[in-house]
């Protein structure tokens, strides 16, 4: 067993041959790409769909779609985004990369399991898309997935596609555990000398804090997940209340689908910090960098990232207004609901305050961190509005949810995924990504999702329902909506569309794009000073570096460069401590 | 401002400067065991989820739930005694913690084979346990009791008592498996150089796996 201390002195065993050095690899930096790639692929999947609903929404009978179809479209669009797409690559593939090379590490602190954590990622992807073959098709039953409708006949896939999603679902949870493991506790006891857990960059802490939610929180989906699946499956009554259907008593009897609700949402509000923590924390970091300036309240940002992460787990019934519940309790979750704001408007602020005199180079990775807090700001405010319970009641259920997760959680942190990639591009394959290409996807992907999401909230105050197929001849939606529906499909499949240049990006630079150096965006933190770029196996060559400051030394007064690498020592450039301690 | 090991804040906010302090924040604790004990809260949240599931579904369900010391009760000579075979399987449990705490002390002491033995002895009564579990499950089944209902009431009985037993008998079994596994490599002298913290980790596992024994003991079987 390894300790801290033995690392060093720890054997390095390079991979030879193709296999083992870039598939059955137990290099973090392999592993992370294979994540990446994956979750990238299937969410092109999600994206299609997505375009194939707003067709329908927009032009109705545009292209051959049927209710199931659409219903199928819904579900499958929102789980993958959420749990394939987002959680994959903020843990797996992002968490991957830069936890052990932020904390100076060699590798995670145990390979194989992370290795593994791969390849059940994987098989868990390829059980949900064999769910596009089998007999009825995917499951219709919304993300949510909602007991008795997803398991009753009538609802698209509830037969042989709820079983699919519900073992890919339960895989995935096993995947996400051993990866989650390896990263908590890499960082909590694999940094290397002077690396305290009060200089890690925010990245990390962001990743550490929501990998810890996830380890508490999927717990949740996979009981409710084995529930559900054994009341499908042999028949057990956990969430079947008694119920008729098609004039027949089914044999369900004395359940509550209530205790679903209760344990998908101790999971899924969760869930929403387990994408935007690591949000939180990348683009703090992008910030940072891009505006040469030290963070601002690097400690505050810590503890609001903690505190944001405690919050999240006595919230999960602000989901739940609508579904009837005592009015105490819907005071309570509307208060800790509005708790959350404290700390999440903190960050905003520190973020906007590292900017304020901030030599703001606009990098295509700074670009798409503004758009982030754009995005997200707009987000969080309508998220005031949902988490007061007589605000929310009329809302519940309309277009103006659809706005609020879409941007706050859904567009906001993919903003960052691109950002982080422009980012780090650099460093994974040692060649820049196309600035030009780059600042084109980013203006038609930022303005056209602010075009595609903010109408949304005009569609839900006139009232227009989500997970309708179609929405003609109601009279409550006046003729003008239809209008907008259409404009908000057209921008949609331009953005949909021109991702391709984003993807077209990746593989143009991937050979032909500018050589990087080890370090482009002088930055000072730890995975920029490797000694190779790409990093080697093992990461830092014969010996491990030595921190001696944090990761924020930007516009050091009397410093030779506008920053000091991590690994300055204190009599070369004194640490100014003061700087960054309360 | 290099990191000293004299302590220089107190109260809270020295716990914090403990915890965040240079390379590793539990001092002196393996990847190992650190990774078991996440593991093992992870778990925890897991058999909660169970138990809260299975609570909420006692009290939602509109049939009387069965009266758990009848349903668990067995004629021995003549005698009938409510909850027997729980007792003797509980019993059975907590001895093995004690077995596997002597095997981890043997282990620290480098009693290479009194820890491997000690470590069978522990999965044998594992295997005791899940027999005497396989025992009672024949007999409710040969009973009427499935997950989908049964002759005694609530439906969501039968359904509970499996899903959490059998979930549980899961965690059983890969632990003898893990504990053989790991005693046979003790035995073989796998551990001679880097030391028998294994021993303890295999038992940190096993402990855990006793202790939610003891909460679905109490939940299900005396409630």
């Amino acid at each position: 067993m390894a300790y801290a201390d033995d690392v060093e002195n720890e054997e390095l065993h390079e991979p030879t041959g193709f296999i083992w050095k870039y598939v059955w690899s137990q290099d973090h930096k392999v592993i992370a790409i294979q994540y990446s790639t994956t979750a990238i692929l299937v969410g092109l999947v999600a994206l299609v769909l997505s375009g194939m609903m707003r067709m329908q929404i927009g032009f109705p009978g545009s292209i051959d779609m049927d209710a199931t179809a659409y219903y199928q479209a819904m579900t499958m669009h929102g789980m993958i985004m959420v749990i394939y797409l987002l959680t994959a690559i903020f843990l797996g593939g992002f968490g991957n990369y830069l936890i052990p090379l932020m904390v100076g590490a060699r590798d995670m602190v145990f390979p194989f399991v992370n290795m593994l954590s791969y390849w059940f990622y994987l098989v868990s992807v390829l059980v949900l898309l064999a769910s596009f073959f089998v007999p009825g098709g995917p499951t219709g039953a919304g993300w949510t997935l909602y007991p008795p409708q997803a398991i009753t006949a009538g609802t698209p896939g509830s037969e042989w596609g709820i079983i699919l999603m519900l073992v890919s679902l339960i895989i995935f949870i096993i995947a996400a555990t051993m990866g989650g493991l390896n990263y908590v506790t890499t960082v909590l006891q694999a940094r290397t000398h002077g690396m305290t857990m009060f200089r890690m960059p925010l990245t990390v802490w962001g990743i550490f804090v929501a990998t810890i939610l996830a380890l508490l929180a999927f717990p949740a989906l996979f009981v409710s997940g084995v529930m559900m699946l054994l009341d499908q499956t042999i028949g057990t009554s956990f969430f079947m209340p008694d119920m008729m259907q098609f004039g027949s008593q089914l044999d369900y009897s004395g359940g509550s689908p209530i205790l679903f609700q209760h344990l998908f949402w101790f999971f899924g509000h969760p869930e929403v910090y387990i994408v935007a923590l690591p949000a939180f924390g990348l683009v703090s970091d992008l910030i940072s960098i891009h505006a040469r300036r030290s963070i601002f309240g690097y400690r505050m940002m810590v503890w609001a990232i903690v505190s944001i992460g405690v919050l999240s787990f006595v919230v999960w019934a602000h989901h739940m207004y609508v579904s009837g519940m005592n009015p105490y309790f819907g005071f309570f979750f509307a208060t800790t609901t509005l708790v959350i704001a404290v700390p999440t408007a903190l960050k905003v602020y520190n973020w906007l305050l590292t900017l304020w005199r901030g030599n703001i180079h606009l990098t295509v990775p700074m670009l798409f961190s503004l758009a982030f807090i754009v995005t997200f700001l707009v987000g969080g405010l309508t998220g005031l509005f949902l988490g007061n319970v007589v605000v929310d009641i009329p809302l519940s259920d309309t277009y103006f949810v659809v706005a609020h997760f879409h941007m706050v959680m859904g567009v906001a942190p993919i903003l960052v995924v691109f950002g982080s990639i422009y980012h780090w591009y650099p460093k994974i394959t040692g060649r820049m990504l196309h600035d030009g290409i780059g600042k084109l996807h980013f203006w038609i992907t930022f303005l056209g999702t602010y075009l595609i999401y903010f109408p949304m909230h005009y569609l839900g105050f006139l009232g227009m329902p989500r997970r309708y197929y179609a929405y003609e001849d109601y009279p409550f939606i006046p003729e003008s909506a239809q209008s907008l529906n259409a404009f908000i499909t057209v921008v949609a499949i331009v953005v949909g569309i021109s991702q391709l240049l984003f993807l077209f990006n990746l593989a143009y630079s991937y050979f032909k794009g500018a050589p990087s150096g080890g370090n482009p965006w002088r930055a000072t933190s730890l995975e920029w000073l490797t000694p190779e770029t790409p990093p080697k196996h093992g990461n830092w060559g014969s010996s491990l570096p030595v921190v001696h400051r944090w990761a924020y030394d930007y516009g050091v007064p009397g410093a030779e460069l506008d920053y000091v690498p991590q690994t300055t020592s204190a009599e070369e450039v004194p640490v100014h401590e003061s700087d960054h301690d309360e | 401002m290099d990191n000293t090991t004299q302590p220089t804040t107190r109260g809270m906010t020295g716990l914090i400067e403990d915890w965040v302090s240079d390379k590793d924040a539990f001092k002196n604790v393996s990847w190992g065991k650190t990774m078991m004990w996440i593991f093992l809260l992870s778990d925890t949240f897991i058999f909660s989820c169970f138990l809260v599931g299975y609570m909420s579904v006692r009290m939602t369900t509109d049939v009387p739930w069965p009266n758990a010391s009848e349903v668990f009760a067995l004629t021995i000579a003549g005698e009938h005694i409510p909850l027997i075979l729980i007792a003797i399987m509980t019993f059975v449990l907590i001895t093995s913690s004690g077995t596997m705490a002597m095997a981890v002390n043997c282990g620290y002491r480098r009693q290479r084979k009194q820890a491997a033995v000690l470590m069978l002895v522990t999965a044998v009564f594992g295997v005791c346990f899940v027999g005497m579990q396989a025992f009672e499950w024949t007999k409710l089944i040969e009973e009427g009791v499935r997950p989908w209902g049964n002759p005694m009431g609530a439906p969501q009985f039968g359904a509970a008592f499996f899903m959490i037993t059998g979930f549980h008998g899961f965690h059983v079994s890969i632990g003898v498996i893990y504990l053989t596994v790991v005693a046979l490599k003790v035995l073989r002298g796998d551990y001679e150089e880097r030391g028998y913290e294994i021993v303890e980790i295999t038992g940190l596992y096993w402990h855990f796996v006793d202790l939610v024994w003891v909460f679905i003991f109490a939940f299900f079987y005396l409630w």
